[in-house]
């Protein structure tokens, strides 16, 4: 006899043993076998879930609107980086759905932290999009306050940032404040230790993340099936005891349901909480990445088919929550972002070369200084070779 | 009155943990084993599990752990428990831990302190005596500090608690039972300042951590030579002291550093140079240095061959061209001798 997902599920001693709570009445640990839906790919909407209820149709006009901003802000960075003005740039096009549903599922007083791919998350967080690609620009590293924004710096050491997500979220809880961290993480990275040592970590102090893994099936070239061999990413929670879902990552409604569940999961006290959305990144990994190499145009053809922006649209107008004049309108405050960025990021960058030395320590040690004047010093003699 | 180093150690934690709240130790025994040297005994009895508190075996987590409560405001102090347990964690350490001040140009800091026991001489079995401080010194916005007295040990980790920066705290293990007499809570010298323990006029020993005791004993040594040998104990590598260090070594003309870590690419390494640089015209023989052997740490019955002792210190300083002769082993090869 096979063991399906199912039966693995229905089986789990721990799944009958677990006290229901207000916001988790009887959560199993393992999800469901498929992926939550609530639109299917044309935008046609499926029998509704009590587990997952659809988010109030106002936060689906926001969901929308932010999610066209969003890919309108993907395409001009990505622009940006043709003309030369970012050095490089991960874009996240066909993964709107779970840039922006996870950031309208979180509330302003929740950290968040992000990966390099989440720049579409962090404007439609309201981040400066200057400050978010500065990073990119290469003026400096992080460009905004992640104290002020309670937004991590983009994380570029794979799964680093799970580990912080816990420790984060287990320090709020500890000085009594109700905040959730949601940690970004991509397929290729759950491989990582640092991803089991997060969810692992967060799990046994009952620390309130969520840990929200966008499967894109790519680590640049590599795909899937050489990170896991589990039935779904979402299957990791079981070993460390957290419960876990997976979603249709391109079904903007059930990505926001999901989400806005494992948040209140996690904010009721219940600890972390696990969900895989099945996604796919229809741009290279970024610029400088040649995707025809590993994967063909019927792939992504057929991933075109289940664009989130397109299905999420359909259905809104087919309810009567938006008709042309609102899409327009959308498109053309779109537009307007983009324009208003281009020429931000048109003007050069000033960079302060003795900057370089202010925020190694709180003071610079004796030897910083005296490099400091070494360059300063270096400085001086350039000008005046121009001069 | 005489105490041990590990009890400073753990006097220190205890009182910083009693001056502020948001002092939080854990890692991996340290709760009710008390840590298996026992400088976390008695914390989470008198200060709750919520402040004294056992991980996952994990060290990669535990520093990444450190990092967010950091960020939530709160005071992680961490034991890694062996020097080479550590290892798993460098990621954390070089690329989180000692950079997000500077990512963030100093919006974020990582006020935390990690400890590591390291360093040999206590008949370990392997992965457990390896110096590492060099990794962490040459990683810019650590801090890394390792007390070689007892008052040192209480005033250093006082200090690195309250310190806004990240720093390795880098406790030898063979001192942790080495007393001395000691008035707790100690005020010694802070950061950045190295710490002449022995004047002497002939010449200069530098030397920091489980380096220092042997330092001072070749030192009492080299008096039947009729050397008047100089002590300068490092305590904080980073920053490091370049004035106390310059300053003795102009008085006497000589120096050699000493570090119980393999030499190549060692902390010894950048003393030296340092050293000569700015010593130059003082030198009346070449900087020298006394270490650990280029192997990797060795099984306890051969410890002491690679461990730097009195003798190795001894005859080093019998090389520092005190009849103005060049040490022959440098000298370039002549035509008799190349055969």
């Amino acid at each position: 006899m096979t063991t399906t997902p199912q039966a693995v599920r229905r089986a789990s001693p721990r799944t009958r043993r677990r006290p229901a709570t207000p916001a988790d009445p009887a959560r199993p640990l393992l999800p469901d076998a498929e992926p939550v839906r609530l639109l299917d790919p044309a935008g046609t909407p499926l029998p509704a879930r009590a587990d997952y209820p659809e988010p109030p149709a106002d936060v689906l006009r926001e969901l929308y609107r932010r999610m066209v901003v969003g890919r309108r802000f993907d395409a001009q960075a990505t622009a940006l980086t043709k003309q030369g003005r970012l050095a490089v740039y991960p874009s996240s096009r066909g993964q709107e759905a779970c840039q922006v549903g996870a950031m309208l599922a979180v509330r302003d007083t929740d950290w968040v932290f992000p990966t390099y791919r989440e720049s579409m998350a962090l404007v439609s967080r309201g981040l400066d999009p200057v400050e978010v690609l500065t990073l990119l620009r290469g003026d400096w590293h992080c460009g905004y306050d992640p104290a002020a924004r309670r937004t991590a710096p983009q994380c570029t050491p794979l799964a680093t940032q799970c580990v912080h997500a816990a420790g984060l979220a287990y320090g709020e809880a500890y000085q009594g404040r109700d905040t959730v961290a949601l940690a970004f993480i991509g397929d290729g990275a759950t491989s990582e230790g640092d991803f089991h040592e997060g969810i692992n970590f967060a799990a046994v102090f009952k620390a309130p993340v969520v840990y929200f893994v966008q499967n894109n099936r790519y680590a640049i070239s590599v795909p899937l099936s050489r990170q896991t061999a589990a039935p779904s990413l979402a299957y990791k929670g079981v070993g460390y005891g957290v419960p876990s879902e997976q979603v249709d990552g391109n079904d903007p409604v059930a990505v926001l349901a999901v989400l806005t569940r494992a948040v209140a999961h996690a904010r009721a006290g219940n600890g972390p909480f696990l969900v895989e959305a099945h996604t796919y990144r229809m741009e290279p990994h970024t610029n400088a990445d040649d995707a025809t190499r590993y994967r063909d145009g019927a792939e992504v053809e057929a991933w075109r088919d289940r664009d989130p922006i397109s299905r999420l649209e359909t259905y809104l107008r087919a309810r009567g929550e938006l008709d042309d004049d609102a899409v327009a309108a959308v498109a053309a405050e779109a537009e307007a972002y983009a324009a208003a960025l281009r020429e931000r990021m048109n003007a050069q960058p000033t960079v302060d070369p003795l900057s370089l030395f202010d925020h190694v320590y709180a003071q610079p040690t004796p030897q910083l200084v005296e490099q400091r004047e070494q360059v300063r010093a270096e400085l001086a003699a350039e000008r005046e070779g121009d001069a | 009155m005489a105490t041990t180093m590990a009890k400073a150690l753990n006097a220190a934690l205890a009182d910083a943990m009693a001056d502020d709240e948001r002092v939080v130790v854990f890692g991996e025994d340290v709760g009710q084993l008390g840590g298996v040297f026992r400088i976390t005994d008695g914390l989470q009895a008198r200060f709750g599990d919520k402040r004294c508190f056992d991980t996952p075996l994990a060290e990669a987590g535990i520093v990444g752990f450190a990092v967010g409560l950091a960020m939530s405001g709160l005071r992680p102090v961490v034991e890694m428990q062996f020097d080479a347990f550590a290892y798993p964690a460098f990621e954390q350490i070089a690329s989180h831990v000692a950079k997000l001040r500077n990512r963030t140009r100093g919006a974020l800091s990582v006020p935390i302190v990690i400890r590591v026991p390291y360093a040999g001489g206590i008949g370990g079995v392997e992965h457990h005596c390896d110096s590492s401080e060099a990794y962490y010194a040459h990683t810019p916005g650590l801090k890394v500090v390792t007390p070689a007295t007892v008052a040192d040990a209480y005033s250093l980790l006082r200090e690195a608690i309250a310190d806004p920066d990240p720093v390795v705290f880098m406790e030898p293990k063979k001192l942790y039972f080495s007393s001395a007499d000691a008035d707790l809570p100690a005020r010694t010298e802070p950061f950045g300042r190295a710490v002449v323990r022995r004047p002497g006029r002939d010449a200069t020993l530098v030397a920091y951590g489980p380096a220092v005791p042997v330092a001072l004993e070749a030192a009492e040594a080299a008096r039947e030579e009729g050397w008047d040998l100089e002590v300068v104990d490092v305590r904080t590598i980073v920053p490091f002291d370049d004035e106390t260090v310059t300053a003795s070594v102009r008085r006497t003309g000589r120096c050699v550093v000493i570090q119980e870590a393999q030499g190549f690419a060692g902390v010894g390494a950048e003393i030296a140079a340092r050293v000569q640089e700015r010593c130059f015209h003082a030198l009346h023989a070449p900087v020298l240095r006394v270490s650990g052997l280029d192997i990797p740490y060795p099984a306890p019955m051969l410890e002491h061959t690679h461990l730097p002792g009195v003798d190795r210190v001894l005859d080093a300083v019998a090389r520092l061209q005190w009849d103005d002769e060049p040490d022959p082993r440098w000298l370039p090869a002549t035509q008799g001798s190349a055969a």
